[in-house]
């Protein structure tokens, strides 16, 4: 039920976020320090988010199939696949090194 | 002039499948991570923001709190304000009509828009793309999560590999030219020296506080790392950009 509440929480200011871009003054966010700030906050926090996914264990650091997922990921975007194919291929590297014995 | 004949709609509704398509991923991930049908359903219906959504159920997935996820969701939901305020100022909604126009305002819908020059297009191509993304990505988020539940062990099947691979999706359009490239690898190194000190998740808000500090404290291009995680106009990239075309209304 607690889960809930952030979800909830979570979707509430997703909403709130998008619809105050149509009430507040422009003037207000079009500062390129503000623009700048929430861009540079999207690439961090999606480049902590793909490693933390690929090499955190709860409060450890793991290395395991995983590792090959990233991999197979890079060279995915690489070759311009599309994000479908790229997550299948992530799901595929790491399936297949288990089936190997990689943990 | 028939409506299948204006350019914005073919790219919206394009658009609309190659994102809604991935809708599938979000549900099998999010229920191989332990959210229930409705509350999967919940992110795609409520949230609807591709990036916050895998956020979320990441940090969870990761061990995470639930207010570390909700924390790192919303810091990343914050460009979709900045979407909110280039909408308004590209296609003027009256009255009521901006509050539905604010929950499809996504990286998708905006790019969509942004890249058409006429009015009439610019508005056709919003809303086809955000009504398209918005119905196919449920649509395909309820198949990912039934799917996701009759799977079994998620791990045999590769799932948290899925979720590297997405999250790397996610970041490798906004890593065009040398400076996102920095701002990433000091983002994954501060990541990798918090974990053994924090409880689980606050890596990410860690990192987040030093990707934002760099954006505050340097004085690089103003739309780093704006850019929308799909391009619909591939042949006319500096169109397709909506801060560039920001940039260039002023």
């Amino acid at each position: 039920m607690n889960l809930w509440l952030w979800i909830l929480i979570a979707c509430g200011l997703a909403y709130l976020t998008k619809l105050s871009g149509y009430f507040v003054p422009a003037k207000l966010l079009r500062s390129p320090r503000m623009m700048r700030v929430a861009g540079t906050i999207t690439i961090g926090l999606l480049a902590s988010l793909t490693v933390v996914n690929a090499v955190a264990s709860g409060q450890s650091l793991a290395f395991d199939a995983r590792l090959g997922a990233l991999a197979a990921g890079a060279v995915a975007l690489w070759l311009r696949a599309p994000f479908l194919v790229v997550v299948i291929v992530g799901s595929a590297a790491a399936a297949g090194l288990r089936l190997l014995g990689w943990r | 002039m028939k409506l299948l004949e204006s350019p914005a709609m073919k790219v919206g509704l394009s658009i609309s499948i190659a994102t809604g398509l991935y809708g599938i991923s979000f549900g099998a991930l999010a229920s191989a991570s332990g959210f229930t049908f409705w509350q999967t359903m919940a992110f795609s219906l409520l949230m609807f923001s591709g990036g916050s959504q895998f956020a979320f159920i990441g940090v969870v997935a990761g061990g995470g709190s639930g207010i570390a996820a909700m924390t790192a969701a919303a810091l990343l939901g914050l460009r979709n304000g900045i979407y909110g305020m280039q909408m308004n100022a590209l296609l003027r909604p009256r009255g009521w009509l901006k509050y539905p126009q604010a929950h499809i305002t996504i990286d998708e819908s905006t790019a969509t828009a942004s890249g058409q020059t006429d009015p009439d297009e610019q508005r056709r191509g919003f809303w086809t793309a955000g009504i398209g993304i918005f119905v196919l990505w449920n649509i395909f988020t309820a198949v990912g999560a039934l799917a996701g539940d009759a799977l079994g062990d998620p791990k045999q099947w590769g799932l948290d590999g899925a979720a590297v691979a997405a999250f790397l999706g996610l970041l490798w359009p906004r890593l065009k030219g040398r400076e996102p490239w920095a701002i990433a690898a000091a983002a994954a190194l501060a990541t990798i020296v918090a974990v053994p000190f924090v409880p689980a998740g606050v890596p990410i808000l860690v990192a987040a506080v030093v990707a934002g500090a760099i954006g505050w404290f340097s004085h690089g291009r103003s739309d780093e790392g704006m850019e929308p995680d799909l391009d619909p106009y591939p042949h006319s990239h500096s169109d397709a950009d909506p801060a560039s075309r920001e940039r260039n209304a002023q």
